[in-house]
């Protein structure tokens, strides 16, 4: 009867994690299998053609159309920078000028001698993709990107908000339970990716935007806060786009959440290491979950892809979490697991099972209101 | 199915909802067939299995467990039979694919993309991003939020008939080089949905065939000032339903498993629905409130009318019932003071934790308040779409679609109304059956006499599909393990004072026993009248209140009894509770106490 179980997130302190890079159009890719990269490498690239702009330089030097082509200072092709003139006349005998100028930076694209119209094309509009994460490239998909893999101590969150980030991991709370206070960020932590305690406030969030920060990580957040943050209600847990100014994953969920000791340990373990983050969170069939990576040093040979992922169900003594209230975030183990029906406070008959928390005291916890703690 | 279903004697059927995969063993004992027993378990889309299958095979473990025996062999289900163990028939449905996330495309967002907008809004799905041609993002923009936000289905729309075709054709061209890949995985084609200019049907029809599964219905704004919402809405439905809802990891192997097809889950209890009507004569509207989506069915003459509202559901959904409710909403139905900020932060929790429940008192009430926001809402929508047969068109002047209202008249009558029938987690397994009952009628405030019923344990899906291949099997579970009749609620429509006399109700059971009751408006009381019974009753209305055949005028029938007993709701229709909070705990408890819906805390 140990099958209906909610398996944990993962928090591995090494395995291997592997990445999918692609350019949202076709382009170059700049990088080849086996190359190392560091996460803020662009690894392809492509240009957009710019914008276009139209510009009557006839009517505006007051010419005829199909004498344009002879007072153009600058011909087809050139490039000219902005309030640079490219069309001129002089009258009386050089006397008086007329001269029409760039509005844009850009290059001239065609010249009408039938409309008098100049076609000036701003600069191409580069579109790259990154690295994400400092690893190798594995595979090369033509034209599009990269598969880039690496060893690395990996985190998965389970809501997060914001896009991707890297810096050096910065721990900031002294214990899991700490609720961080803004006066503790402070202007050193300009590009780095925070660790916090059990909770984040709008107050933490703003003062750590205000301070450059790039990411933090935490056990918590107020919904209430989550509301201020993004200026909506958020209706289906997706995310990943949202230009909040930095990005934020939480550990464990919504409100005052103590975050688990194996994750606040692991990140507290590799204080100033180089971490990638993506706040990204899809929870719907085919989920996606926020994810902290931190590159280890050294080779992946010999690696397996997930050397901590052992669910095996639920058994006595089973680590487990509780998910739900009354006990929210409790940690303990399972001992006992009895295969009747019992009835709760709330009067619904369920599976349960019984479990021994930290401190000795023992509670009956309905078995969907757990998971599992991957040792 | 080859099987000769009269040699069929036992027959496991899993529905795979978003949230949990429900399991039924169903065994022929001498010449019926009954429900053995059910299991259960997390639905597997999440890894590290993401694969349906396992949660099917988990939900059949507990099934083998409670019944010690074998159904499984090499990780599948053993059918067929092999001795004793295995099944004959494994049948499955599935709703494992969630909620309807789409994405709109139109030419001006204020005109054509604003209209997609609600046309996909009115379809019940939620909408990730509108993109139009003047949004002002580069087109290289705008495919990476395709790609990043892995749209269920794209609605297309564009140009009035015979105006743009040129940015029709952008559109469609930003669409096919994002080449989306889908978020159920390989061998799944997007749906795009074209409602757009009649001139850029062959334009989309060259640039989408071949990538996407590509519809084409009628325009959704043929000219700026008209509105021809519903074909679009009607084929997002449509679409929904084949592409979307069931898919998931591992769908591909659940086919395999099965020999009928699988079917979507609202397919299937909306056969049910059908069925009820059909062997009765009556009206009915059902209802699936599930853990993505909520489904509405409605029978009103020969009208069979089903919405599914992807936006709204107790789990994956339910921050979106917060979010379309509003806080105060769901403050309404809970009966002691609770946070805002304690709710807000609960609800979210459900969102990411989705196949959990609730263990307190409080947080089960909480939970039942949400309910009936979600159903009150995904009601509104049916009422919205089910109005006639489909394809007859509604349209909308330019003054509406600025009023943001609907003209056309649904076809739902509460007051014509013979049943409503619940089904979904939160009903089938509330503690007290009247709690179901509750919740039924405040999410859809029947007037008049309606009677009320629950599936027993959540097995309407299974029961839908079994239908198709053993009507026998599932019409003789339905009615003995499935079907719980609740009661009737007596709900007299009008308005008065709290305290003013509002009806009078006489019951008169089989076995002679009388019982009476006068009950005054702003009050509930309940009349006992077992399952299975009609009682004879006389309901006098006062002048003020129509309970079926207008203002005072007094009814005479028969009554269906129930595990609940006959409803008197008096709290006038249309319903509205107290503004004071102090006032409406007040009354919430009142009535929770005269029916008897929880237990004293």
């Amino acid at each position: 009867m140990a099958h209906a179980y909610t398996p944990g997130l993962k928090v591995s302190s090494q395995t291997i994690f592997r990445k999918e890079r692609r350019l949202p159009l076709k382009g170059d890719v700049l990088v080849g299998v086996g190359d190392s990269v560091k996460a803020e490498d662009v690894i392809a690239r492509t240009e957009l053609p710019g914008n276009v702009q139209t510009m009557n330089v006839a009517n505006k030097l007051s010419i005829l159309p199909e004498d344009i082509e002879r007072h153009m200072a600058v011909k087809v092709g050139g490039w000219a920078e902005r309030d640079e003139i490219i069309a001129e006349t002089r009258t009386f005998f050089g006397l008086f000028k007329s001269q029409c100028k760039m509005p844009v930076g850009g290059t001239i694209e065609s010249v009408s001698g039938i409309t008098g119209q100049v076609i000036i094309r701003e600069k191409a509009i580069p579109v790259e993709v990154n690295a994400f994460v400092d690893g190798k490239v594995v595979e090369v998909f033509e034209n599009e990107g990269v598969l880039v893999e690496t060893a690395a101590s990996f985190v998965q969150g389970i809501f997060g908000v914001g896009g991707e980030v890297s810096g050096p991991l910065k721990v900031v709370a002294s214990s899991s339970d700490e609720v961080l206070k803004p006066d503790k960020i402070t202007a050193d932590m300009a590009g780095q990716i925070l660790l916090g305690g059990s909770l984040i406030t709008i107050d933490v969030f703003n003062r750590a935007r205000e301070m450059g920060v790039k990411g933090i990580v935490a056990g918590g957040i107020g919904d209430a806060d989550l509301r201020s943050l993004l200026g909506y209600d958020l209706g289906v847990a997706i995310t990943g786009s949202e230009d909040i100014g930095l990005t934020l994953v939480v550990t464990e969920g919504f409100g005052q959440m103590t975050m688990a000791d194996k994750t606040f340990d692991l990140l507290k373990s590799k204080d100033g290491a180089k971490t990638s983050m993506s706040g990204a969170t899809q929870i719907r069939a085919g989920v996606i979950r926020p994810e902290i990576v931190i590159p280890l040093d050294g080779a992946t040979a010999g690696m397996s892809e997930d050397l901590t992922e052992s669910s095996s169900g639920l058994a006595i003594g089973t680590p487990v979490r509780v998910i739900r209230e009354p006990y929210f975030g409790a940690i303990g183990k399972v001992t006992a697991l009895p295969p009747e029906l019992q009835m709760l406070k709330s009067e619904a008959k369920v599976r349960v099972l019984e479990v021994e928390f930290d401190d000795g005291s023992r509670s009956v916890i309905p078995r969907a209101n757990v998971e599992l703690i991957e040792d | 199915m080859s099987k000769d279903p009269e040699k069929i004697q036992s027959i496991i059927a899993t529905d795979c909802g978003s949230t949990t995969t429900k399991a039924i063993l169903i065994e022929r004992t001498g010449d019926e067939y009954r429900l053995v027993v059910r299991g259960e378990a997390p639905t597997t889309v999440e890894a590290p299995f993401e694969d349906v299958t396992r949660g099917v095979l988990n939900a059949v473990a507990e099934v083998e467990d409670l019944t010690s025996r074998t159904f499984l062999k090499d990780e599948r289900i053993l059918s067929p039979k092999a001795g004793s163990d295995g099944v004959d028939l494994y049948i499955s449905t599935s709703s494992a694919g969630g909620g309807l996330q789409m994405m709109v495309a139109g030419v001006v967002k204020e005109m054509t993309a604003e209209s997609a907008q609600r046309a996909a809004l009115g379809a019940g799905a939620i909408v990730m991003d509108v993109i139009a041609s003047n949004d002002k993002r580069q087109p290289h923009e705008r495919i990476q939020r395709v790609r990043a936000l892995r749209p269920d289905m794209i609605l297309l729309s564009g140009g009035i008939d015979g105006g743009t075709t040129t940015h029709v054709a952008e559109l469609a061209e930003l669409v096919a080089a994002a080449d989306p890949r889908p978020r159920l995985g390989i061998g799944y084609e997007l749906p795009v949905i074209f409602a757009g200019n009649v001139d850029a049907r062959e334009i989309v029809k060259d640039r989408l065939e071949e990538k996407t599964s590509l519809e084409i219905t009628e325009n959704l704004r043929p000219v700026l000032e008209r509105e021809n919402l519903q074909p679009a809405r009607l084929k997002i439905q449509d679409q929904f339903l084949e592409h979307v809802m069931k898919q998931a990891p591992g769908y591909g192997k659940l086919l395999d498993w099965t020999p009928v097809p699988v079917m979507p889950t609202p397919a299937a209890v909306g056969s049910i629905m059908q069925l009820i009507a059909k062997e009765e004569g009556i009206d009915v509207v059902g209802v699936d409130i599930g853990g993505a989506t909520t489904d509405v069915f409605s029978v009103f003459g020969d009208v069979f009318n089903r919405t599914v509202s992807a936006n709204l559901g107790m789990s994956y959904s339910i921050s979106n019932v917060l979010a379309e409710a509003t806080v105060p909403n769901i403050l309404r139905w809970v009966p002691f003071d609770v946070d805002e900020a304690d709710l807000r932060n609960r609800v979210k929790n459900k969102m990411i934790r989705p196949t959990t429940i609730p263990q307190t008192l409080e947080d089960l009430m909480i939970e039942q308040a949400m309910s009936r926001e979600a159903l009150r809402l995904a009601f509104d929508q049916h009422k919205l779409l089910a109005v006639g047969l489909k394809g007859v068109q509604q349209e909308r002047t330019i003054s509406d679609t600025f009023e943001q209202t609907e003209s056309g008249a649904t076809l739902v009558d509460m007051m014509a109304l013979d049943i409503l029938v619940g089904s979904g987690g939160v009903l089938s397994h509330a503690p007290r059956r009247v709690q179901a009952a509750f919740m039924i009628i405040d999410g859809f405030r029947p007037e008049g006499i309606t009677q009320l019923a629950v599936d027993s344990i959540f097995m309407m899906p299974q029961l839908g599909v079994l239908a198709q291949v053993h009507p026998k099997a599932a019409m003789e579970v339905f009615h003995k393990d499935c079907l719980i009749r609740l009661g009737t609620c007596v709900a007299p429509r009008g308005s008065a004072k709290d305290g003013t006399h509002c009806v009078d109700v006489k019951i008169e059971r089989a076995d002679g026993s009388k019982e009476e009751k006068s009950v005054n408006f702003g009050d509930m009381a309940v009349i006992p009248v077992p399952v299975g019974e009609k009682a004879k009753a006389t309901i006098s209305p006062t002048r003020r209140f129509d309970v079926g055949l207008g203002n005072g005028k007094e009814v005479h029938t028969e009554i269906n009894g129930g595990v609940v007993g006959v409803i008197i709701d008096c709290r006038g229709r249309p319903l509205v509770l107290p503004e004071d909070r102090e006032e409406r705990v007040r009354k919430l408890t009142e009535w929770n106490k005269a029916l008897d819906v929880y237990p004293e805390i």
